[in-house]
């Protein structure tokens, strides 16, 4: 069975609805401390939304330091799928295992809404068993969602096919609609929006199992036969 | 010796400042006209152990590096003494 880890920093509060989500998808998922400094034998690790450690200077800016950090970025380095969701996004940009940064939203207001997402790229761990140019409809829930690079980095991005997915009607000014870019390995995942909140008809939209049974799929294609 | 430290984290020439931007607007209505370019940082003080001053720089300048700010879309001006 495919075993994905769900990340708990002091101050994430979307752990449990993506383990809810997996654990419907099919997957084990199992919580894992922040502070501890191993991984273990897993398929996949998620960073959940929330505010770890407070938010406190800068999203994301203490939470890379966390003991737990410096084995995710040698799982992800060998291959192993990690996506961040929302605040786990911010976390993955400050680590440096995806490019640019996430800054205030350009109208300056926290943004909770259900937004529509077209997939831009089927070739990333989080997007390889949906279509390119499917449109799916995810909440977020944000108020530093507003995804800048440097020129060069935007240019390799869209050179490299790595934004996986973008707003229909961009809600924050991100750069070129981005809602979602993968690392060059396209094993690393980033995205605002929240698709463990969009698993089930009863909550407007189930879209968001398409995301998440693509990473099932990632994680599942790197066990062994 | 124990030397005093600013840190000014700001964001960089032609990064966005949504804060700045709405304080800007909201000044007009004050009664204050003609303000402009208004960006809005961080400061943040400390204080650090080191030989002399130009060793106090060095581990300044990379703990800002390291943390206090993003390079993506922050600079820093620090201050000694």
């Amino acid at each position: 069975m495919t075993t994905i880890g769900v990340v708990v920093f002091p101050g994430s509060n979307c752990e449990h609805d993506v383990v809810e989500a997996l654990q419907s998808l099919g997957a084990e998922a199992v919580l894992l401390w922040h502070g501890d400094s191993a991984v273990g034998d897993l398929d996949a690790v998620v960073l959940p939304g929330g505010f770890a450690h407070g938010d406190y200077l800068r999203p994301g800016a203490i939470a890379r330091f966390s003991p737990i950090m410096a084995s995710i970025t040698d799982f992800a380095a060998a291959g192993g799928p990690v996506v961040g969701i929302c605040n786990g996004f911010q976390v993955l940009t400050e680590a440096g295992l995806l490019p640019g940064a996430l800054q205030k939203n350009s109208g300056s207001r926290f943004l909770c809404a259900p937004t529509e997402l077209v997939v831009a790229s089927t070739q990333s761990a989080l997007t390889c068993a949906t279509t390119a140019g499917e449109v799916l409809r995810l909440p977020i829930n944000h108020f530093e969602g507003n995804y800048t690079c440097s020129a060069e980095t935007l240019a390799e991005l869209q050179g490299e096919d790595r934004v996986v997915l973008r707003y229909v009607s961009n809600p924050n000014g991100s750069m070129d609609d981005i809602a979602g870019v993968c690392s060059a390995g396209r094993n690393v995942v980033g995205l605002m929006p929240h698709p463990e909140r969009a698993c089930d008809p009863l909550l407007g939209s189930d879209d968001g199992r398409r995301l998440l049974g693509s990473l099932l799929m990632a994680a599942a294609s790197r066990l062994p036969a | 010796m124990r030397f005093p430290v600013l840190v000014e984290v700001r964001l960089r020439p032609g990064i966005a400042d949504p804060q700045g931007a709405t304080i800007q607007r909201a000044l007009p209505a004050l009664g204050f006209a003609g303000v402009a370019e208004v960006r809005v940082g961080k400061a943040i003080r400390f204080t650090v152990e080191a030989t002399d001053a130009a060793a106090a720089r060095g581990q300044v300048d990379e703990l800002c590096q390291r943390l206090l700010a993003n390079p993506v879309i922050e600079d820093t001006a620090v201050t000694i003494g």
